[in-house]
């Protein structure tokens, strides 16, 4: 378990995190979303022990994470780079052996990498001579070189076309289900939504929600639901408990904190006629977002 | 992971090879360093050739008073029967001075005929010179002081000037490319330093021990060994300075650099540094023969590597005198690069603007 506990950071007078407390499980992959500017990448950093904080800490399986731990984390910045003039593979291993690694080892961890990434025919090819999807990918092969048990990558699917995308999602996926606490960061509501177990929802430097997708599923934005019907709905607006979305005659998307009052319009509904369809649709990660964020 | 943590010394190492290696694969470095080399090489040749092909002065010396001139073995002399014809060959140009017989007027018996100017060299040759003893022989040549102090000024220079701006462009180009976020969260930002610093003083170095062996092979295959007995151990004692010297211009260079983001900001921020290594060199071209100029300059950390081999090379320095200065460098790099660690542990994460140097400082 990865712990950020009570971490507070301020750039010259402004406070970048305010007391920001949340943990990724082993084997979880937790999606961190946030505005920009709501302070991921430098909680990311803070994690990685590239700043530091002002005060809390950043501990692993109870542990305060040392300088020496972080040798087992895989790290993707927001600011991707390599150095351009350096060959593909030769890069990775150099990365691969400044973490600990044998030269023999770092090799051939490269050389498997770069075949499950699709990029092992641009091996000896110079990172500066390759397309913009391929450098993403030599930059994933980069954070994961070192066999990472912690991985924390920050908005690893921008600039991926949907290829990119999978062949990233594959890894991440690997690599949690061997047991890695999973940490990444971004934009696409949709993807995260996907992906993520686990979710962390940041702004203005201050952790709003987290937890299981299903347990902020249950927390936050009711539910919805959605019935179709042969006759009229109009008398559904006049229901006590019931906030009507979307209305078109017999079509009607409706929200109610409560399961009973659902279940007593649908009652209502049989008895005026035909039910075509009676759907209850779980708050999608982007309503939740734009409810939490408030 | 199975692996063990790797040491200050292994990372260091890492990275200073990746610099090495980078650098020795850049066309441009190898082919400037050649013409370098090349040049020092060349200097050496020519000025041995210069010297062997210089011909003897021609003098015409009338045949009646050959017997009585001490020999003249310095000249290339012609042989000529009467006065008018010798003063025809100095009038043409053909000679550039003539000895010919006068009874009458010199005590010698002989004149000495000039074209325009007193012939000094003849007539020293044929004057008789009154015993002289030099109470200070250690009076270099005014020439070959001029020469060796330009030489290790600019040497010293152009590969401080050259490899400082290797470094800085290091630094940068991985601030530009954001790669310096990745080897922060892998490795201490002071091994990172570390690294480049010994990675570009060993290239600095190698190419100042190759230009060091370089002329003293040219002196010695050229047959002027007498020369490399002088200059032989200024030369070492250059080298043995230029080594720390430079990893405290490096140290200088490296955080300098730290704080810009873009190549085109580069030169803002090295410009004071390459001033720094600028006025020894210039210092030592213009006061090569000054003592107190001299001795200021070979305890300076800065100017030390020029000027103290320049004073052993003078003689002037004490056995105990480089030493000295050399602790007073150490000590100096050792300061310089605590106070380059943290601009540059400062400065790495921030991208854009120029971060201000009090900033830079800060704790």
């Amino acid at each position: 378990m990865l712990q950020v506990d009570t971490v507070t950071k301020t750039y010259g007078g402004r406070t970048a995190l305010r007391e920001v407390s949340f943990g990724v499980g082993e084997g979880r992959i937790t999606g961190f979303v946030g505005a920009n500017g709501a302070g991921k990448t430098t909680t990311m950093r803070i994690i990685l022990g590239v700043l530091s904080a002002d005060s809390g800490t950043v501990r692993l399986g109870g542990a305060t994470l040392t300088a020496d731990d972080r040798r087992i984390f895989g790290y993707m910045p927001e600011e991707r780079g390599l150095y351009p003039k350096m060959k593909v593979a030769e890069q990775i291993t150099y990365f691969g052996r400044l973490h600990g690694m044998t030269a023999r080892d770092a090799a051939a961890s490269t050389t498997s990498l770069l075949e499950r990434l699709d990029l092992a025919a641009r091996s000896n090819d110079t990172v500066d001579s390759l397309s913009l999807g391929n450098q993403q990918r030599a930059q994933i092969a980069a954070a994961l070189v070192h066999k990472p048990e912690v991985l924390v990558l920050d908005e690893p699917f921008s600039g991926l076309d949907p290829l990119g995308v999978d062949s990233v999602l594959t890894v991440l996926q690997d690599v949690a289900s061997n047991g890695a606490p999973v940490l990444f960061s971004s934009h696409q509501l949709d993807l995260v939504e996907r992906l993520c177990d686990d979710l962390v929802i940041i702004a203005n430097g201050e952790i709003r929600a987290s937890g299981s997708r299903e347990q902020l599923q249950r927390a936050y934005g009711h539910d919805r639901y959605e019935l179709d019907v042969d006759g009229d709905l109009g008398w559904l607006r006049d229901q006590p408990g019931v906030t009507v979305v979307d209305f078109d005659r017999g079509h009607a998307l409706f929200e109610t904190a409560d399961a009973a009052v659902a279940q007593s319009v649908l009652k209502r509904a049989i008895a005026d006629g035909t039910v075509q369809r009676f759907a209850p649709r779980h708050p999608s990660l982007a309503q939740i977002f734009r409810e939490v964020i408030q | 992971m199975s692996t063990a943590a790797p040491t200050f010394l292994q990372s260091t190492l890492l990275v200073s090879n990746r610099e090495i290696t980078m650098r020795l694969r850049s066309r441009a470095f190898l082919i400037s360093t050649g013409i370098l080399l090349l040049g020092v090489l060349a200097s050496i040749v020519i000025g041995s050739v210069v010297s062997a092909i210089a011909e003897p002065t021609k003098i015409a010396v009338q045949r009646s008073v050959v017997n009585a001139l001490p020999d003249l073995p310095q000249f290339a002399v012609t042989d000529v029967d009467t006065r008018a014809e010798a003063e025809k060959l100095v009038r043409s140009g053909a000679v550039k001075a003539a000895i010919v017989s006068n009874s009458t007027v010199s005590k010698l018996g002989i004149t000495v005929i000039g074209l325009d100017s007193p012939p000094s060299a003849v007539i020293a040759a044929v004057s008789v010179a009154p015993d002289v003893i030099l109470l200070d022989t250690s009076k270099k040549n005014p020439l070959l002081t001029y020469v060796v102090a330009l030489g290790f000024g600019l040497v010293f220079f152009m590969s401080a000037v050259t490899f400082g701006s290797t470094i800085a462009q290091s630094v940068v180009e991985e601030k530009a490319t954001r790669v310096v976020e990745i080897l922060m969260s892998t490795i201490p930002v002071r091994t990172l330093l570390a690294g480049k610093v010994l990675g570009n003083s060993i290239l600095a170095f190698g190419q100042i021990a190759l230009i060091a062996i370089l002329s003293g092979m040219g002196l010695l295959v050229t047959g002027q060994s007498a020369l490399l007995g002088t200059l032989g151990p200024s030369i070492i004692w250059f080298v043995v300075f230029f080594a720390f010297g430079f990893v405290l211009l490096a140290s200088l260079f490296a955080s300098a650099a730290s704080l810009v983001s873009r190549q085109e900001d580069m030169a803002a921020v090295t410009t004071p540094v390459t001033m720094l290594v600028m006025v020894p060199y210039l210092l030592v071209i213009i006061f090569n023969d000054n003592p107190i100029v001299l001795g200021i300059m070979s305890y300076v950390p800065f100017s030390a590597p020029v000027g103290m081999p320049m004073r052993i090379f003078l003689g002037t320095a004490q056995w105990w005198e480089p030493v000295l200065s050399l602790a007073v460098l150490l000590v100096s790099t050792a300061f310089v690069i605590m106070i380059g660690a943290r601009i540059y542990e400062n400065s790495l994460l921030r991208m854009g603007g120029r971060v201000k140097l009090r900033e830079a400082l800060a704790r």
